[in-house]
């Protein structure tokens, strides 16, 4: 067996409530701040240097935030998939409440995707919304979403709620395709991916406030999911033993 | 992994291809109707009756925009390359409307097989660049979709 190779005793130590809580809080200040310098140059960049669009003109920069949203959108359901076979195959309880708490955060920037798109659609193409594929399995991520929040409420045992949900998560994992290949399997209204493997539409000029605006989303995530995987930790244990031992030598250092 | 670990591996595995194949069906079955909009080309292949309503998409045609003297009727070609639907359509065109242009409209054939139009969305592309990169590409003899006018 190779479980003594270093990452997977690291796997294993955050699969601890109180390394995990440690380690996680030791985290979350390092990913808010690189947020927020990435953010700050992303959108001086995008929204004051980078050139208009020659055809949308100013419009164009909404790109800066609806494109991150959108990608993140989409990794953050990926991500609470592969989570979602960890707590059904393994039961960890950790994976488990990274699964649920992944959700909202997943949830927002799919809103977030679809407002700023709907914003720039009526400029763009005479229209907030219309029923494309692009559009509609977008829409359709945002209830798989709101559903996986909604049926984990519906417990009372954490446990069962995160095996139920983790089913529901993979159900839902067939639209992520459907989303990403809508604009090439048919024609639809939102245009095709302007970046793929094989290079970018986008000039450079904005491409790279684009680059950095979807890190800033992937610290943005990071910050806000260890947060919430605190908090739900501390509410699920808030009767044992390890959170006294977690939370009080805090208090004596003061 | 330990044999119930195995176990339940394997069901995820099962309901994943399941499910994986189900989507594939449903999505094969609803191909036509997924298609937002029909091209041109599309919709001489199937004959469609006058006054059905259905999406046209294409470009505008070059040099094939006309308004009226008066009122907001504007004439154009839709084009896919292959084929070509005149369009009437009497209403604010989007901004980004141009010659050489994606672009959709809403309506139906009439029975002189001109697309009556009641609503009109331009379609833009996936290409992003400043206004001077364009007008270099314009300059160098590039098939770009911006026109000079307009």
């Amino acid at each position: 067996m190779s479980s003594k190779h270093p990452a997977i005793v690291f796997f294993h130590k955050l699969g601890s409530a109180p390394y995990f809580y440690r380690i996680a809080g030791a985290w979350i200040p390092w990913l808010w701040g690189i947020f927020a310098i990435l953010a700050a140059v992303g959108l001086y960049w995008g929204l004051f240097v980078a050139p208009p669009d020659y055809l949308q003109g100013e419009t164009a920069r909404i790109m800066y935030i609806h494109v991150p949203a959108a990608w993140m959108s989409m990794l953050g359901y990926a991500f609470m998939a592969v989570l979602g076979v960890v707590v059904l195959v393994w039961r960890i309880r950790l994976a488990e409440i990274l699964m649920i708490s992944g959700a909202p955060v997943g949830a927002a920037f799919t809103l977030v995707a679809l407002l700023t798109g709907a914003i720039w659609g009526r400029p763009t193409w005479g229209t907030y919304w219309v029923w494309d594929a692009r559009l509609t399995s977008e829409l359709v991520l945002l209830f798989l979403y709101l559903g996986a929040m909604g049926l984990y409420s519906a417990f009372d045992e954490p446990r069962k709620a995160a095996r139920a949900t983790a089913l529901l998560v993979l159900v839902g994992v067939v639209n992520l395709p459907i989303i990403h290949y809508s604009v090439e399997w048919w024609n639809t209204l939102h245009q095709p991916p302007s970046i793929g493997v094989g290079g970018s539409s986008i000039h450079s000029s904005m491409l790279w406030p684009l680059l950095i605006m979807a890190f800033a989303a992937k610290f943005y995530y990071g910050a806000n999911l260890l947060t919430r995987a605190r908090v739900r930790l501390l509410e699920q244990d808030r009767r044992k033993n390890w959170i006294s031992k977690a939370l009080l030598p805090e208090k004596s250092d003061v | 992994m330990t044999p119930t670990r195995k176990k339940r591996l394997a069901m995820v595995v099962i309901i994943l291809l399941v499910l994986g194949a189900a989507a594939v069906v449903t999505v094969w079955s609803l191909n036509q109707n997924l298609l937002y909009f029909q091209s041109p080309s599309q919709v001489a292949e199937q004959a469609l009756p006058p006054g059905r309503d259905f999406r046209l998409g294409g470009l505008v045609k070059a040099g094939s925009v006309a308004r009226a003297e008066e009122g907001l009727v504007v004439e154009f070609v839709v084009t896919d390359g292959q084929a070509e639907i005149p369009v009437a359509f009497d209403g604010i065109l989007p901004d980004l409307f141009q010659e050489g242009q994606g672009v959709i409209a809403i309506g139906a054939l009439d029975v002189q097989g001109t697309f009556q139009a009641h609503e009109v969305l331009a379609k833009h592309d996936e290409n992003y660049m400043p206004p001077e990169v364009a007008d270099a590409l314009r300059e160098a003899g590039h098939p770009m979709g911006g026109s000079e006018e307009n």
